[in-house]
């Protein structure tokens, strides 16, 4: 009962925090409320008994996506997000809370939070359980779906981020790389 | 009361993917329509882990003693999702610093303005 009433206030504060980002103008104060939503978010998973994916949320969602948010309003010297003029709110308030209503309809029939007799947990859920420790020697089974049972995957991800990561190097990266080679030409030119 | 508790979380999950998604549609500063997609994104992440939960289970991390556990292949698919998440806010932080030296501003109106696409 008690975790039940922990998640209760801890969505709620999540929500409240949400709010506060969508009605804020200054990015700083924004991105700062970013982090305090990973947090809280990363608290909720422990409270759901995720533990692993809490810690990834903390060090992954809260650390380096603020980082990186931080870094880019430093890169663009743009602290205040402007008032915008051509934009109507009502049109996407009226699309969202038709989509909102349309999905809160959708939830009317799913299997009610916590219940195990749900059909996603009867599926391949009790055979990993089961069989992890034997097949793997790995007590903790989301480790043992992440590196053995679904090893490939966890490769596919692995090339996901590489690619990202080269992305953004040709982005920002390479550019600066040109820039200097170009002043270098110009040096010798001079010479 | 039950019914209510029974689906708080889908409704607050509802309720966060709608609030990313309205502020990536009505908002005009590229940042704020990044940080925007990634509320949506940890909305999705909630959905999953709340229908992962099983009431009275324990982490599913094997233990003598313990016979219920909550469902661990959810989890896998949502530490997958936040690593794959990060990847992409950085490329698009990455396309908003590339943007700002291309027009001088990460504000959609006058970048608009600037190609008179509008």
């Amino acid at each position: 009962m008690i975790d039940i009433f922990i998640t209760v206030i801890l969505l709620a504060f999540l929500a409240i925090t949400a709010v506060s980002i969508v009605r804020m103008t200054n990015l700083f104060a924004i991105i700062m409320l970013f982090g305090i939503f990973s947090f809280l978010s990363a608290a909720i998973f422990v409270v759901m008994d995720a533990v692993d994916v809490a810690f990834t949320e903390a060090a992954v969602g809260a650390g380096i996506s603020t980082v990186l948010m931080l870094a880019t309003i430093a890169l663009t010297r743009d602290h205040h997000e402007k008032a915008s003029t051509s934009h109507r709110p009502w049109l996407p308030l009226a699309v969202v809370i038709v989509t909102g209503a349309a999905l809160v309809y959708g939830t009317l029939d799913i299997p009610w939070f916590g219940d195990p007799e749900a059909p996603a947990q009867m599926h391949v859920a009790p055979y990993y359980i089961e069989r992890s420790v034997p097949e793997t020697g790995v007590p903790n089974v989301v480790t043992a779906v992440l590196a053995s049972y679904r090893g490939f995957d966890t490769l596919g991800e692995v090339i996901v981020v590489f690619t990202a990561g080269i992305a953004v190097m040709l982005l920002i990266g390479g550019r600066r790389r040109k820039s200097n080679a170009r002043s270098n030409e110009g040096e010798e030119d001079d010479k | 009361m039950d019914f209510i508790i029974g689906h708080y979380n889908y409704w607050i999950a509802i309720f966060l993917m709608m609030i990313g998604f309205y502020t990536v549609i009505s908002r005009g500063n590229l940042v704020k329509k990044i940080i925007g997609l990634n509320i949506f994104q940890v909305s999705v992440f909630l959905l999953y882990i709340s229908m992962s939960t099983v009431k009275g289970g324990a982490a599913p991390i094997i233990t003598a003693g313990v016979k219920l556990y909550s469902n661990p292949l959810p989890h896998v698919l949502i530490l997958t999702a936040i690593v794959v998440g990060v990847a992409t806010t950085a490329l698009g932080l990455a396309l908003v610093v590339r943007i700002k030296e291309a027009y001088g501003t990460i504000e959609e109106d006058e970048i608009h303005q600037q190609d008179h696409s509008l």
